[in-house]
């Protein structure tokens, strides 16, 4: 165990300095884009903010079925079996046919080629089941329709969040998928999160609707609020134009009323479609309506054939541009609940790096004192291993661009407290070697082979509570279990490579001296 | 040489009298909860001003009508924690908050920190940290099981299973706050209480292999000799670094390192008196571990 090669020393050297090297990058700035790499800080050291957020679906699917009732009605209309009766409830659809039609419409649901039902070949599902329920046949989605469901309007939906938080324009967000029904988003620097939160619980489904106060309406009619929850109006269901037609949307000021109002213009067929409607109309109301609240019903005064417009509402310049932002960015597919928050803002941020480094700083200094006392000159060895472990363990953290959090620094400390275990482990069974043992050199071999597998073992196990650490935390508790994890593998390497060596020269040096551990 | 073995039944009496205790802390107190784990949100704030202080703060609070809202000193003169349930869920609730304290104190309050964990989170946290220290526990067994004989194996759990209990049992006892940064201290114990049983263990096995005609109970005491200065040097090193950032690693990590301080004393405690008294009970010869390597 004493023998060193002279390619082994090489090896050593030049992995310890690689790494000293990478660890000091986060001092210097280098324009190298290889050397250019940092610790990154945990959003609870550099403050901002943590965002989860989580999909309500149940719009979605309610809407789908929906519009799976009057396609099913249609398509078996065409095959002369009416289904009549439909309910719509507990995201089933329920209706009733007559018996001997039953098994048809069975069939054809069940049917791997069905036209209505599409079949995954992968997951072997249909997307829709059917069964029996009482006098009613029940559809519904499948487990692996659902989550086809769940992923598309996850997908779009982290695709809108992306774009509203783009315009606002944040340092650095970092926007996740989590499983199939969150969206998780970390931002940066960001110590007031208000208006992102505002701008992300708007799902933003803009329409343009008539207000029909008598009852002809052959598309039915609903009361909706205005948004500032004065007043209401009834306003008909079938919809003139929606925000998917929407190309732009800007706030202005109109130089005649002095009022702030969002500007938009519309894509090709939506410009026809709002000058049919408006020329029509003229003298009628148009509603405005925005997750269900009317902004502003205005009369229409004349046709308009240009695809563009504006909306007035009594805005602010901060909500007309909020207004803008989120018809930009289109309507989200279904709400978005924000079901977990952590803010850190940035003077708590700094605090908590100014305490983790005196921490650092003071523990470190104590086991260090502690360590020369009690080995003298191997405690000066030891020590030397420990600050190379130090340096060697922010190498590797800077090398892969870890994030360190506050846990983290403590994990760091701890791994100070902790790597000395393997050198004392060594020393003390050398110590009782160099008891019956005459040949030190032979008393030092077998101190550091002998000491082997208890060392392993302690290691083994504080791997393993940091992996489980890793794979079930969050954040910080992450940062922490990725230090100590590290932290680990730095501390064997210091100890059998680099307070060996020093051993062992040490000990060739002093050939005829007496050695005391 | 230290006589430890004489003192071996007076201990197991005061470990069992210790779980025991705990586990009745643990059933009829129960844990304080953090609002990790119970769901709810979590204000701290910064503020210069006199006017500001826990009545005037918990005045202002009680007019908001969020229910049960604990109002408390946090470390420095100028900073407050403040927690409630969020009963019902009212969306805004942390910018309503703020405009009405901003009304009533000016512009003089800095929340340094805000925490909103809904039920649903709060829910999944708890089950992913029971089931993270179930992990670990099985994880440690079945690697000691590996390692060591069956009667290895029950007094490592044994020593382990109490540590854990006794450090929870006295969080219970104290009322200390239970979140996140626990459940990573408590598995950071199972490491190290491991750690330390398995290098006494380790001692043990060896000495049993050199002296057939030493009984256990001697051959323990023996073993625990042999390692107590490595034993004593690591707690004190891990101490002195856990006490470090007790003492100056920050409010945040209070909680953390001081479970963290109960662990690794209990954990030194353990590897000595349970796991050790467990060999004797078992009556571990060298039969036991020679049996074993026949096997092999």
């Amino acid at each position: 165990m004493l023998y060193f090669s002279k390619l082994k020393i090489i090896f050593i050297l030049i992995i310890s300095l690689f790494l000293i090297f990478i660890a000091s990058s986060n001092l210097f700035k280098f324009d190298n884009n290889f050397l250019k790499r940092n610790i990154n800080l945990g959003l609870d050291l550099q403050g901002g903010s943590y965002l989860l957020l989580e999909i309500d679906n149940k719009p979605v699917i309610e809407q789908k079925l929906q519009n799976l009732t009057i396609i099913l009605r249609d398509y078996f209309k065409g095959k002369n079996i009416k289904l009549v009766n439909f309910i719509l409830q507990n995201e089933k659809i329920l209706f009733k046919v007559n018996d001997k039609d039953k098994q048809k419409v069975l069939d054809i649901f069940n049917d791997k080629e069905s036209e209505i039902n599409p079949y995954y070949e992968r997951f072997k599902s249909h997307q829709l089941e059917i069964t029996e329920e009482n006098d009613f046949l029940s559809v519904f989605f499948s487990k692996q329709g659902l989550v086809k469901l769940k992923t598309s309007s996850q997908e779009q939906a982290l695709e809108i969040v992306r774009r509203r938080i783009d315009e606002v324009g944040t340092n650095e967000p970092n926007i996740l998928k989590r499983g199939n029904d969150r969206i998780l988003v970390e931002l940066p620097g960001l110590d007031d999160p208000m208006r992102i939160k505002t701008l992300l619980g708007k799902t933003a489904n803009l329409t343009f609707r008539f207000v029909s106060n008598n009852n002809e309406d052959s598309f039915g009619n609903e009361k909706l609020n205005y948004e500032d929850e004065e007043g209401s109006e009834f306003v008909s269901k079938r919809i003139i134009l929606s925000g998917d037609n929407l190309l732009d949307a800007q706030p202005r000021m109109d130089s005649e009323t002095n009022e702030t109002v969002v500007t938009f213009s519309l894509d090709r067929v939506g410009a026809k479609r709002f000058g049919k409607a408006t020329s029509k109309g003229i003298g009628r109301q148009l509603a405005i309506i925005l997750d269900g609240k009317i902004i502003s019903a205005p009369v229409i005064q004349d046709t308009i054939a240009g695809g563009s417009g504006q909306i007035t509402g009594g805005f602010t310049f901060q909500s007309a541009t909020d207004l803008a932002l989120l018809l930009r960015s289109g309507a989200l597919p279904a709400p978005l609940n924000i079901i977990e928050e952590r803010t850190v803002g940035p003077s708590l941020g700094q605090d908590s790096i100014d305490a983790g480094i005196i921490a650092l700083v003071i523990g470190f200094v104590l086991v260090i004192v502690f360590i020369i006392v009690k080995y003298k000159i191997f405690g000066i060895i030891t020590n030397t291993a420990l600050i190379i472990n130090l340096l060697l363990l922010v190498g590797v953290l800077t090398l892969f661009e870890a994030t360190l959090t506050l846990p983290g620094i403590a994990g760091i400390i701890l791994t100070v407290g902790m790597a000395v275990d393997a050198n004392v482990l060594i020393f003390e069974r050398i110590r009782e070697e160099l008891k019956n043992e005459k040949n030190r050199l032979i008393a030092f071999d077998s101190g550091y082979s002998k000491s082997k597998t208890a060392i392993l073992d302690a290691n083994i196990t504080t791997l393993l509570a940091a992996i489980i650490l890793f794979f079930m935390g969050s954040g910080p508790i992450k940062g922490f279990s990725i230090t100590l994890g590290v932290g680990i593998f730095t501390t064997l390497f210091s100890v059998y490579f680099i307070a060996r060596l020093l051993t062992v020269l040490y000990i060739s040096k002093n050939k005829n001296k007496e050695i005391v551990i | 040489m230290i006589a430890f073995n004489k003192y071996y039944n007076q201990f197991n009496i005061l470990s069992i009298s210790l779980v025991a205790i705990s586990l009745l802390f643990l059933i009829f107190k129960g844990l304080n909860f953090g609002i990790d784990f119970k769901g709810g949100i979590l204000i701290e704030l910064r503020s210069t001003d006199s006017k500001v202080n826990v009545s005037s703060l918990r005045d202002r609070f009680n007019q908001m009508d969020l229910g049960d809202v604990s109002v408390k000193k946090f470390g420095n003169e100028t900073d407050y924690l403040i927690k409630f349930e969020n009963k019902d869920n009212k969306k805004n609730i942390i910018e309503d908050i703020k405009k009405n304290l901003d009304k009533s104190f000016g512009n003089n309050i800095d929340f340094r920190r805000v925490e909103n964990v809904g039920p649903k989170v709060s829910a999944e946290l708890l089950k992913s940290g029971v089931i993270a220290i179930s992990v670990a526990l099985a994880l440690m067994l079945i690697y000691i099981w590996i390692r060591f004989e069956w009667q290895f194996s029950l007094g490592a759990i044994c020593a382990l299973f109490h540590d854990v209990i006794v450090t929870l049992g006295l969080f219970s006892l104290l009322g200390l706050e239970i979140n996140l940064s626990i459940i990573a201290a408590v598995l950071t114990i199972v490491g190290y209480s491991m750690n330390d049983t398995v290098v006494i263990f380790d001692r043990v096995r060896e000495n049993l292999r050199k002296y057939a005609d030493i009984k256990i109970f001697e051959l323990t005491n023996i073993s625990i000799n042999e390692t107590l200065s490595r034993t004593l040097i690591t707690s004190i090193t891990t101490l002195l670094a856990l006490v470090s950032i007790f003492i100056f690693g920050g409010e945040i990590l209070k909680g953390f390192s001081l479970a963290m301080i109960f662990g690794v004393i209990f954990g030194t405690y353990s590897s000595i008196y349970i796991a050790n008294t467990i060999l004797v009970r078992l009556n571990v010869s060298q039969k036991t571990i020679l049996k074993d390597e026949e096997k092999n």
